[in-house]
């Protein structure tokens, strides 16, 4: 069906802050149609005297979910996502379009019975389009076996880490694999740096296996897995790749 | 500075190229006029230059798409495009 | 024609002009003090032992030069305004090569006077279009060095085209030669709808202006 999105305003109805340098905002849009776990919107900025700026923010909710939640990482010299993470209040509305993408989705209606194991390798807030895959999931009964590698600075920069305890401790098909690539807890028994073929080697499910694999996060991060994976006999169509851009968001 | 952080995925491109062909435009199948390998858009590297939107294979790194949005009109170079397939989304 | 929607409290990278420098900032342009890097495919990484620059095209001698060469050409040290199409200025900028009316010197082009246009060629397949007469007379180098330094490969290096006063994308970053030809040919910008001159100072940013 031709179909083209148009422009739209959300409000802010929710701001949750998820690690120091993360916040999530959770948008009500009464016009919005239902999306596929994977997409993005692409959010339009403009300032009085006209000025515009653009950027792409993945769906971080389901699409069970009542209201759209964007996660957004402040990036230092960045000229969008300060905004969102410093200026934006509740209430405020946000200009934006989508879903948009057809290619980096899942969706459990695809599914077949024979369900191949999922693989998700998550850099920062790359996590957020790989959340909205991992709560659709939770939403249905199909428990197809699925592990979550997801990297990260420190145990305070972990965004969803206590949904994603919760997830896991009730759910015996998902696991979720941590490694704290600059600063690790006292005790921590986990991985301490960044994703590598050893890595990779321990805990991605074997290629004979046939695993679906989804990757998002820094484009370094991104390319670096994609290879890796390939390394490990992964099939090329079986890897799906999301890059952030240089700074992760 | 790494050729990294100079491109993102086709899927980046997809909300602008569904401004021009009313789809969903990422996973579109282009075949590259350069290698001849078939690839869905969101598999392309997008490299977003201020001036304009060049889409390149990943494999040889032939420019498949080059949109600028000038003055009210859309200029596509779909040059290094053999074929592009869309799903109408119909069936 | 209805008011577009204002984010509230969003300002944007800065946009303001100082008086004192407003005089050096072309109409529609801003200041900055970075230097953005705009790419529209990867970066060449050209290695010097193979690197050459050439001159053709309707000329009755080809020229060209090893790197090596190159280095033994006089060099100069230039400080200039630069101006891209997308709204930034950069002002005081430092650069150092060799001036083009310098390689231009061994091609007697007096005797091929039709011979009014060049056209750009360079590492990764970009490609812009000058009038000759753009790129004489102390008006444009093969820069080489930034600010002291070897040029970086993600503005152009080991040597990029400078012509400061045009708009700076016809300044073509990992340059390697030029074709002088009786006609003009638009170029990779210019084909997709920007101006064929881009004159800052004019506004000349799009086909038409």
């Amino acid at each position: 069906m031709a179909q083209r999105l148009e422009w739209q305003l959300g409000k802010v109805v929710e701001i949750r802050q998820e690690t120091p340098r993360v916040k999530s905002l959770i948008l009500d849009l009464p016009n919005w149609t239902a999306h596929l776990a994977g997409q993005h919107v692409d959010v339009r900025l403009t300032a009085e005297d006209g000025y515009q700026a653009q950027r792409s923010y993945s769906i971080a909710s389901a699409p069970e979910d009542k209201n759209l939640m964007l996660t957004v990482e402040h990036i230092e010299d960045g000229e969008v996502s300060p905004y969102l993470t410093d200026v934006l209040q509740v209430g405020d509305q946000l200009e934006l379009r989508g879903p948009i993408g057809g290619y980096f989705v899942w969706n459990t209606g695809d599914v077949g019975d024979d369900g191949s194991p999922l693989l998700f390798v998550a850099g920062g807030s790359g996590i957020a389009p790989l959340m909205a895959m991992i709560r659709h999931r939770a939403s249905s009964e199909k428990r197809i076996p699925t592990k979550l590698l997801f990297s990260s600075r420190s145990y305070d920069e972990v965004i969803y880490r206590d949904e994603l305890d919760r997830l896991v401790a009730t759910d015996s098909s998902l696991r979720v694999i941590h490694t704290l690539t600059r600063q690790q807890p006292q005790d921590w028994t986990g991985y301490g740096r960044r994703i590598d073929r050893s890595m990779l080697a321990e805990v991605a499910w074997p290629a004979a296996e046939k695993p679906l694999a989804y990757t998002c996060g820094p484009t370094a991060l991104v390319e670096t897995v994609a290879n890796l994976l390939l390394g490990l006999g992964y099939e090329p169509e079986r890897i799906k790749t999301e890059r952030f851009g240089p700074t992760g968001g | 500075m790494k050729d990294s952080d100079l491109r993102l995925d086709g899927n980046a491109a997809g909300g602008l190229l569904n401004e021009i062909f009313p789809f969903e435009m990422t996973s579109a199948e282009a075949t590259c006029g350069g290698c001849d390998a078939m690839k869905p858009i969101g598999e392309l590297m997008l490299y977003n230059h201020g001036m304009g939107a060049v889409l390149r294979c990943a494999g040889c790194d032939t420019a498949l798409l080059r949109v600028t949005h000038i003055r009210g009109f859309y200029r596509l170079d779909l040059s290094g495009i053999r074929y592009l397939q869309i799903d109408d989304g119909a069936h | 024609m209805a008011e577009h929607f204002i984010s509230r409290g969003f300002k944007g990278r800065p946009r303001q002009t100082d008086g004192d420098i407003k005089a050096r900032i072309p109409p529609g342009q801003f200041e900055t003090d970075e230097f953005p890097v705009l790419s529209a495919g990867p970066t060449p990484r050209a290695s010097l032992d193979r690197w050459d620059f050439s001159i053709y095209g309707d000329i009755t001698e080809d020229v060209k030069w090893t790197w090596d060469e190159f280095q033994k050409l006089p060099r100069e040290t230039v400080k200039v305004d630069i101006h891209c199409v997308t709204k930034w200025s950069k002002l005081d900028t430092v650069w150092t090569g060799v001036s083009v009316e310098t390689l231009l010197k061994g091609i007697n082009l007096d005797a091929q006077p039709n011979v009014g246009y060049l056209i750009a060629f360079c590492d990764g397949g970009y490609t812009t279009n000058l009038p000759l007469a753009d790129v004489r007379d102390g008006k444009a180098w093969i820069a080489y060095e930034y600010d002291g330094r070897p040029l970086a490969a993600e503005h152009g290096g080991p040597a990029r085209l400078l012509v400061p006063h045009l708009y700076f994308w016809k300044s073509a970053k990992w340059v390697r030669g030029f074709k002088l030809v009786k006609e003009d040919r638009q170029g990779f910008w210019e084909t997709a709808g920007y101006h064929n001159y881009g004159d800052p100072w004019k506004e000349q940013r799009y086909a038409g202006d």
